[in-house]
């Protein structure tokens, strides 16, 4: 400590001096002050401000009374998620939508990436890429509208099946075909775009051990997996590292479009639950309790799947 | 043609991110049968892949100009026997749609001027290693990538603490600066050859003067990129105004009028008692069809440029990282 502040001594000079140096500096740079003002409010206000507004998880928050004037409860409404019979219910649909992402979603990109990697065609290949990225672009409404007037009642999938099974299968409202529904709707929307980190990995690769593994017979398959795939493996472990700490979001904005009273029962996630019970019901302190403990869940994942990876030799996230 | 040129090359890191290879393929393929059968296999799920992608489009763009019958009858069909425009008709002619549009046109442009003032001017300060408490308000900055408040609370400090329930700045505020964007931004004008600005700063040119007659004038393409990130982020958005607008339905953009004619039509929705008397009768098919062609239209327009843009935007982060 007493070296740290001599440093500083040396360097700024000592008490006055140091204040009379920071004086000037700051009048200096008072314009630049200016410009950073702006940004600055924004952090504090729109950032920093609800991070300390996590206290209402331990208040009873009444808009009324303000964040500070509210009473203090502790952990009562931990408590009281954990005393709802149906907590259970919410935290398996949520792991099971996430388990079924992982299984389903995750792996596609980079299967689709290697496809694409293997085309010499060069002209061809960028064709195609126009075409496989155009829904990221899209909003998630229009792409559940989309999902609506061709899988609704109406619409012409639902027809189709309708004439080839002899009877409908309500895609849209039933619990059975909901999450099957989600995660169709998010790999037709993002495999495409998730295919751009794995082709810019795959940038990388020297062409030499291509030619080596040729002269030594290996085949188009085998160099696909003694060559190709170690190359992008630490991008698809940080990638799956980053995915772990959302293993408990299943984004509201997509899920609440989707989800309607007759599909409840698969549909009803921790997200659509803070959803519902802080912005629809008004009831702020509870809702802000689950997400407090869904944020405390993602750190504690990030940080242990990233161990995981530093004992299986992988460079991870840091 | 001049404004094409302008957006042209963009130097992130001293790299030329615009003319950076996408990929290169895996050189040589022997032309054994496995080979070729790898090939064939290949080409064509890919292709299929693509198609898939594609003709959901394809189909509500054609089904949007066909007539209700030929909807309702026709198992299948990409381009209508008979063409009307009837859809686009009825569209045209609703003031709440017009309204939405008109709604989703003004939070898009006010949206991103907001956003490109507040983070080009954060991320010149930021760019001066001069400036004193740098560090400090850099690593504000970047915990605030990794740690949230989360919904409920960012809700209360935009609804009950600032209220700004009800009014359009309740969409543009809260995301004025995405942190990563202004990091980039950041990096890029510490990229500018410093002596230009101190030459500037001789004549007696102020910060402020030295980022509007040097440092933008350099900076166009970047802003050119961000603007559109943020443009098509501000386009697409619908939750903020559907939690911020529900007494101001006249300021609703058409992403949340879309939810409502689509979505919560449908019968299958959860607050039906929430619906517009308006909407209760579900649309016919062929107007849902053609608010969808309408709504995705503005985004087509642009698309040339995402795909060149964002690709690289994508890269630049993947390589850094």
């Amino acid at each position: 400590m007493t070296t740290k502040a001599a440093e500083r001594r040396a360097v700024h000079g000592t008490g006055k001096d140091y204040w009379r140096r920071l004086g000037a500096e700051v009048r200096r740079d008072k314009w630049l002050y200016l410009l950073l003002l702006p940004g600055l409010i924004y952090f504090i206000v729109f950032k920093y401000l609800p991070m300390f507004g996590i206290v209402i998880a331990f208040e009873n928050y009444v808009p009324y009374s303000g964040v500070l004037g509210s009473q203090w409860v502790g952990f009562k409404w931990f408590e009281y998620f954990f005393k709802f019979p149906a907590w259970t219910n919410y935290l398996s649909n949520t792991l099971i939508l996430s388990l079924m992402n992982i299984l389903l979603y995750f792996p596609a990109p980079i299967i689709l990436a290697l496809m694409l990697n293997e085309m010499l065609n060069l002209r061809y290949k960028k064709t195609l890429q126009t075409m496989l990225y155009v829904p990221h672009f899209i909003s998630i409404v229009i792409v559940v509208s989309i999902s609506f007037v061709m899988f609704g009642p109406s619409g012409i999938i639902y027809k189709l099946t309708q004439q080839l099974l002899g009877h409908p299968i309500n895609y849209m409202g039933s619990p059975d075909t909901f999450r099957w529904m989600i995660i169709g709707q998010t790999i037709w929307k993002e495999t495409g775009w998730g295919t751009i980190i794995f082709l810019a990995a795959l940038t990388n690769v020297d062409t030499q051990l291509y030619e080596a593994a040729m002269v030594d017979g290996a085949g188009r398959l085998r160099r696909l997996w003694h060559i190709t795939l170690p190359a992008i493996r630490s991008t698809i472990v940080l990638l799956l590292i980053l995915r772990m700490g959302s293993v408990l979001d299943t984004g509201y904005d997509h899920l609440i479009l989707m989800a309607n009273p007759l599909n409840r029962k698969v549909s009803q996630t921790l997200d659509v639950f803070v959803y519902q019970q802080g912005i629809q019901q008004g009831q702020y302190s509870y809702a802000s309790a689950i997400g407090l403990m869904k944020s405390i869940v993602s750190v504690t994942l990030v940080l242990g799947s990233n161990k995981i990876a530093h004992l299986l030799g992988e460079q991870g996230l840091y | 043609m001049k404004k094409k040129k302008s957006v042209e090359s963009i130097v992130i890191n001293g790299k030329d991110i615009s003319k950076m290879k996408i990929s290169s393929g895996p050189v040589g393929q022997n032309k054994t049968p496995g080979s070729i059968a790898f090939n064939i296999f290949n080409y064509t799920f890919v292709t299929l892949v693509a198609i898939i992608t594609i003709i959901p489009f394809i189909y509500i763009v054609g089904a949007s100009f066909a007539t209700e019958y030929e909807i309702a009858t026709r198992p299948m069909f990409l381009i209508p026997q008979d063409v009307t425009v009837n859809a686009y008709r009825y569209i045209f002619s609703s003031s709440k749609i017009l309204r939405g549009f008109g709604n989703s046109l003004f939070i898009t442009v006010c949206g991103t001027a907001i956003n490109l003032f507040f983070t080009v001017t954060m991320a010149y300060a930021l760019s001066k290693n001069r400036l004193r408490g740098r560090n400090f308000f850099l690593n504000m900055v970047i915990f605030s990538m990794f740690f949230s408040g989360g919904m409920i609370p960012g809700y209360i400090v935009v609804a009950n603490i600032l209220g700004l329930k009800n009014t359009y700045w309740s969409v543009l505020l809260p995301g004025a600066i995405s942190a990563y964007n202004m990091m980039i931004v950041k990096n890029f004008f510490q990229g500018i050859p410093q002596e230009l600005e101190e030459s500037a700063a001789i004549d007696g040119c102020t910060d402020i003067g030295i980022l509007l007659k040097i440092v933008l004038p350099l900076s166009l393409p970047v802003l050119a990129t961000f603007g559109l990130f943020y443009a098509v982020g501000h386009w697409n958005a619908y939750f903020g105004s559907m939690i911020y607008m529900t007494g101001a339905k006249e300021k609703w953009p058409l992403q949340v009028l879309l939810r409502e004619l689509i979505i919560m039509s449908n019968g299958t929705a959860g607050d039906l008692n929430n619906l517009d008397p308006e909407f209760v009768q579900p649309p016919e098919q062929s107007i849902k069809m053609a608010v969808i062609v309408v709504s995705t239209v503005p985004i087509m327009c642009v698309y040339p440029f995402l795909q060149k843009y964002f690709v690289k935007g994508v890269m630049v982060g993947a390589l850094k990282g």
